[in-house]
């Protein structure tokens, strides 16, 4: 089994938030924190792009690396989870990561910050598989249950992929090779929004350097 | 009579000092290593008996669910 990993089909992307939704009730996500979302590019333009962002399970991940307790570990599948009991809420680990995953409950008053929650790739936490334990702090472990995360499943376009890398890049090709298009929408162009820049030519022999 | 506040004293002298003792309250650090409780693998259950390849079976089963071209045509 390869890493498990997410992937967003930016031309299937139809921003209903069904990811969104369905992963705040499958863990009982308390309020203001959103272990998923859809962001949008453009909006409104004609030609806009949605992708649904949450943790992308890095394998080299910046949380990971900044975590002054090191509550973070990798499972053998290659999901990224944490354990609530030693995280102390810093937010370095919000900082660090690219894509805004960790999330902090404002439980009190004062702005006071909570113990870090994320996208568990619905595989639970440190706690004994399906216990009530793992549910209240991490939410549903769906791995265990020998299901894939349910934002992915759920989704009805089919735009979020999530499971085997190995898997979901056979899908996405193929998905790719028979309308045609959309292997150029991960490209620089797309992010930065300028064609991609021609490679430049090769300084003559004569010339100057 | 003695004897008795005597061993009382004692007593409550030792629980007096064991107030002072120190106990370490945070876990053994050590630099860029897993600190917290260690997680069971996802076929160690009921539903998969710790049968690994059981569960890669599922996990496979519902990774080519996702693939549409293969549930309509297949």
């Amino acid at each position: 089994m390869a890493r498990m990993k997410f992937i967003c089909d930016a031309e299937r992307c139809i921003e209903c938030n069904g990811c969104v939704t369905a992963c705040k009730n499958e863990h009982e996500v308390p309020w203001g924190v959103n272990r998923r979302r859809v962001v949008t590019i453009n909006d409104g333009v004609p030609g806009e792009r949605s992708m649904s962002v949450a943790c992308m399970h890095c394998s080299d991940a910046p949380c990971m690396a900044v975590c002054p307790v090191d509550c973070f570990y990798r499972t053998d599948e290659g999901v990224v989870l944490h354990d609530k009991d030693l995280c102390i809420g810093c937010g370095y680990c919000f900082y660090a990561c690219p894509f805004g995953a960790p999330q902090f409950p404002q439980a009190g008053a004062f702005g006071l910050r909570g113990k870090m929650d994320k996208c568990t790739f619905c595989a639970g936490g440190p706690e004994a598989n399906s216990s009530e334990e793992e549910f209240r702090k991490y939410g549903r472990n769906r791995l265990a249950e020998g299901k894939l995360p349910l934002c992915a499943e759920v989704c009805s376009t089919k735009a979020l992929l999530g499971g085997d890398a190995d898997v979901l890049a056979d899908i996405y090709r193929q998905r790719v090779l028979t309308r045609g298009k959309g292997a150029e929408i991960w490209g620089w162009s797309t992010a930065y929004g300028k064609p991609d820049a021609p490679a430049a030519p090769a300084p003559s022999a004569g010339g100057k350097s | 009579m003695k004897p008795l506040i005597a061993t009382a004293c004692v007593i409550a002298l030792a629980a007096g000092l064991a107030g002072c003792g120190e106990k370490s309250q945070v876990v053994v650090y050590k630099q860029g290593q897993y600190q917290g409780k260690a997680d069971g693998k996802p076929w160690d259950n009921e539903a998969f008996s710790g049968d690994k390849g059981n569960w890669e079976t599922a996990i496979k089963a519902r990774n080519q669910s996702q693939n549409e071209y293969r549930r309509i045509n297949g």
